[in-house]
C-alpha cells in the first residue's frame, strides 16, 4: 500500500507493515523529551505507576529550557525536580543550566533526534523535528509519563497535506516567510490533526535551519507533525552527531494527500504575522506603520547560528534605535559559542543589544523581556497571543531575524532592505 | 461528576495562553492554577465561575502550547466540561488524559449563549439547552477514548498495562 513518510515511520514504530489515516495504534517511541513546565506534572504521574525506572535511561530527555536560569524560588524547585529525577533515574540526557539550550535547538544539534525517528515530547514544538525527516509531535504531561514508563504512545495515524514551494526566493526570505506565509493561507485550524508534508524545489534548496523553522511552525497551523523528506542536506546535518542507526525514508509517488497546495514563491516578501494570531500575515511592506519598543530574536524557531548570522549581517555597524530595546537569545551553548567566535555577539552588542544565555525566556512570556500594558514586539518566536509576551494589552508581531532587526534600527517594523 | 450548569462563552481558536497564562506556570498545583483560569479572556471567569459551570466556544478550542496545565485548570476551577465546535489536538488528548469530559458539537457551540443552562449527557453525548429549549449531539467519543475515561485517566489505564507486562 502506498503511503506517506509519516505513514511509513508510524506502521515501522508499531510493528506493522502499513497504516492508514484514522486508524489508532499503539507506537514506541525513539525519544521522549520533557521540560522544567511540563515534566513535573509528568513525573508526579509517573510515580504513581508501580515501575521501578523510565523505560530507557538512554531516551528519556529532560531540557530545562522556560524558566532557567531559574527566575524565581518556585521555577527553581520545579527544575529541581528534574535535576533529582534524573539523578535518581540516571538519565543521560539531563542538560544542565551551562551545558543546555532551547530543547527544539539542542535535541538535534546533540545528535539525538533523527530521520526515521518517531519522537513524542511535552512540548508544543517537538514538531521541529520533522525537518530531519522524523516524525515528532507534542503531547501532554500524562502521554510523556505514561511514555517513560513504557515507551510507547497511543497515536490516531494523522491524513496528510502536501505543500510543494517553487520559484526563486527573495534576499531576505527564507523558512520563517514560508512557514508564515502559509499559515496565513490556511489559518491556524487549516492543518488541525493533519500531517504537513513540506515540498518541492525550494524546500530541497533550504539548509537544516530553515526547515526546522518551518517543521517549528506546524503546530502553529494546528499540525500533527510537520516533515520534510530527508535528503543529502539532512544527511550532512546527522554526519557527525548520530550515535546511532538512522533510517531515510520517503513518500510513495502515490501516497495518499487530503489536499494538496501549490505556491510559487518567487515574489514572495518577507512576512509578518500581526496580533494576535500567527495567521494574520500580511507582506512587510503591508504592516502598517508599526512602532515598536523590543525586538526578540532568538527562540526554537530563530534561534539558530544562521538566523543570528542574519541578524547580524543587518545590525552591523547599526545601531538600535534609542526607543528599542533589543535581546538575541542563541539556542544553545554550541550556538552562542560559535556566535562568539564569528563576531556576531560583538557586533549585537556594539549594535546596543542585549545577548542572553539560552532560554525560553521571553518567548512565552516567561521571564528575561516581558513587555509592559500597550507595549509592542517585533519577535523572530512562533505566537503572538494575547499576552504571550507579557501583559494582556502588549502586543507581538512575528517575522524572520532580518526584519526583526532591521527593525529594531528603524524602531518601527520595516523591510531589511531599507537598511541593509 | 454530572455537566450541568451554566453556560461561560467563549470566541473562537481560544489559546492556552488564555487558559492559563505562562507568568502561573512556575506552579503546577491544580488550586493555584485554578485561581488564574481564563484570566486573559475574561477577568471576571476565575472568581465567578461555579462548580458545574460549563464552557462553550468556537472552533480550535485550546489551540497553541501542550500544557496540560490547561485542562488541569479548567477542571479544578470547577467546570464540568468543555463544549467546542472543535478542539485542537494536543489539549483534545489532555483533557481525556486527565479527566476533563469535552464535547465537540459545531452546532452548540454556534446556538449556547452566554448564561444558558445546559446539561449534557456523558453517555450518548446529548447537550440539551434548558434555556433555549434546543438540543443538540456531539461527536461521538472514539472507543479508545471511552476505555481511558472508563479506567479513570491515562495513568490508570497505563497502570493496568504495567501490571499485565510484570
Ligand atoms: S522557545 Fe518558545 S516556543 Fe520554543 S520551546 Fe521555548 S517557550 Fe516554547
Amino acid at each position: 500500500m502506498a503511503m506517506t513518510i509519516t505513514e511509513k515511520i508510524i506502521a515501522a514504530h508499531a510493528g506493522r507493515d502499513s497504516v492508514a489515516p484514522g486508524e489508532l495504534v499503539n507506537a514506541k517511541v525513539d525519544i521522549a523529551l520533557g521540560n522544567d513546565i511540563t515534566a513535573p506534572v509528568a513525573i508526579r504521574e509517573f510515580e504513581k505507576l508501580d515501575v521501578k525506572t523510565v523505560w530507557d535511561k538512554h531516551r528519556v530527555v529532560l531540557v530545562p529550557d522556560h524558566f532557567v536560569p531559574n527566575k524565581d524560588i518556585q521555577s527553581a524547585e520545579q527544575a529541581k525536580m528534574l535535576r533529582e529525577f534524573s539523578r535518581r533515574h540516571e538519565l543521560v540526557n539531563y542538560f544542565e543550566l551551562g551545558r543546555m539550550g532551547i530543547e527544539h535547538c539542542l535535541l538535534p544539534e546533540q545528535g539525538l533526534v533523527l530521520p526515521g525517528d518517531l519522537i513524542i515530547g511535552a512540548d508544543s514544538h517537538t514538531c521541529t523535528y520533522g525537518a530531519l525527516g522524523a516524525f515528532s509531535t507534542g503531547v501532554g504531561s500524562t502521554d510523556l509519563a505514561a511514555a517513560m514508563a513504557l515507551g510507547e504512545i497511543w497515536l490516531k495515524v494523522p491524513a496528510a497535506i502536501k505543500f510543494v514551494y517553487s520559484g526563486e526566493l527573495s534576499p531576505w526570505v527564507g523558512g520563517k516567510d514560508l512557514i508564515l506565509y502559509t499559515i496565513g493561507k490556511i489559518g491556524v485550524d487549516g492543518a488541525r490533526y493533519r500531517s504537513m508534508e513540506f515540498t518541492g524545489p525550494v524546500i530541497e534548496g533550504l539548509e537544516i535551519d530553515g526547515r526546522m523553522t518551518m517543521a517549528n511552525m506546524a503546530v502553529e497551523a494546528g499540525a500533527k507533525n510537520g516533515i520534510i523528506i530527508p535528503d543529502d542536506i539532512t544527511k550532512n546535518y546527522v554526519t557527525g552527531r548520530a550515535r546511532r542507526e538512522y533510517d531515510f525514508l520517503d513518500s510513495d509517488p502515490d501516497a495518499n494527500y487530503e489536499q494538496i497546495y501549490d505556491f510559487d514563491v518567487t515574489n514572495l516578501s518577507p512576512q509578518v504575522a500581526l496580533p494576535h494570531l500567527p495567521e494574520n500575515v500580511k507582506p512587510v511592506e503591508e504592516a502598517g506603520d508599526i512602532s515598536i519598543d523590543q525586538a526578540v530574536i532568538g527562540s526554537c524557531t530563530n534561534g539558530r547560528i544562521s538566523d543570528l548570522r542574519q541578524a547580524a549581517s543587518v545590525l552591523k555597524g547599526k545601531k538600535i534605535d534609542p526607543r528599542v530595546r533589543a535581546i538575541i537569545f542563541p539556542g544553545t551553548q554550541e550556538i552562542y559559542r560559535q556566535a562568539v567566535k564569528e563576531g556576531l555577539v560583538e557586533i549585537f552588542i556594539d549594535a546596543g543589544a542585549a545577548v542572553s544565555t539560552p532560554t525560553c525566556g521571553p518567548c512565552l512570556g516567561g521571564h528575561a523581556g516581558i513587555l509592559g500594558a500597550g507595549e509592542r514586539a517585533i519577535s523572530t518566536t512562533n505566537r503572538n497571543f494575547v499576552g504571550r509576551m507579557g501583559h494582556p494589552e502588549s502586543e507581538v508581531y512575528l517575522s524572520n531575524p532580518a526584519v526583526a532587526a532591521a527593525s529594531a534600527v528603524a524602531g518601527r517594523i520595516i523591510h531589511p532592505g531599507e537598511v541593509a | 461528576m454530572e455537566c450541568k450548569g451554566k453556560v461561560w462563552k467563549f470566541g473562537e481558536d481560544i489559546d492556552t495562553d488564555a487558559i492559563i497564562p505562562a507568568r502561573y506556570l512556575n506552579t503546577s498545583d491544580p488550586a493555584e492554577l485554578a485561581l488564574h483560569c481564563m484570566e486573559d479572556a475574561d477577568p471576571e471567569f476565575p472568581g465567578k465561575v461555579q462548580p458545574g459551570d460549563i464552557i462553550a466556544a468556537g472552533k480550535n478550542f485550546g489551540c497553541g502550547s501542550s500544557r496540560e496545565h490547561a485542562p488541569i485548570a479548567i477542571k479544578a476551577a470547577g467546570v464540568s466540561c468543555v463544549i467546542a465546535g472543535s478542539f485542537a489536538r494536543i489539549f483534545y488528548r489532555n483533557a481525556f488524559n486527565i479527566g476533563l469530559p469535552i464535547f465537540e458539537c459545531a452546532e452548540a457551540a454556534d446556538n449556547i449563549e452566554e448564561n444558558d443552562q445546559v446539561e449534557v449527557d456523558m453517555k450518548s453525548g446529548r447537550i440539551i439547552n434548558k434555556t433555549k429549549g434546543e438540543e443538540y449531539s456531539a461527536v461521538p467519543i472514539p472507543p479508545f477514548m471511552q476505555e481511558i475515561i472508563n479506567a479513570g485517566g491515562l495513568i490508570n489505564y497505563v497502570a493496568r498495562r504495567v501490571k499485565q507486562n510484570a
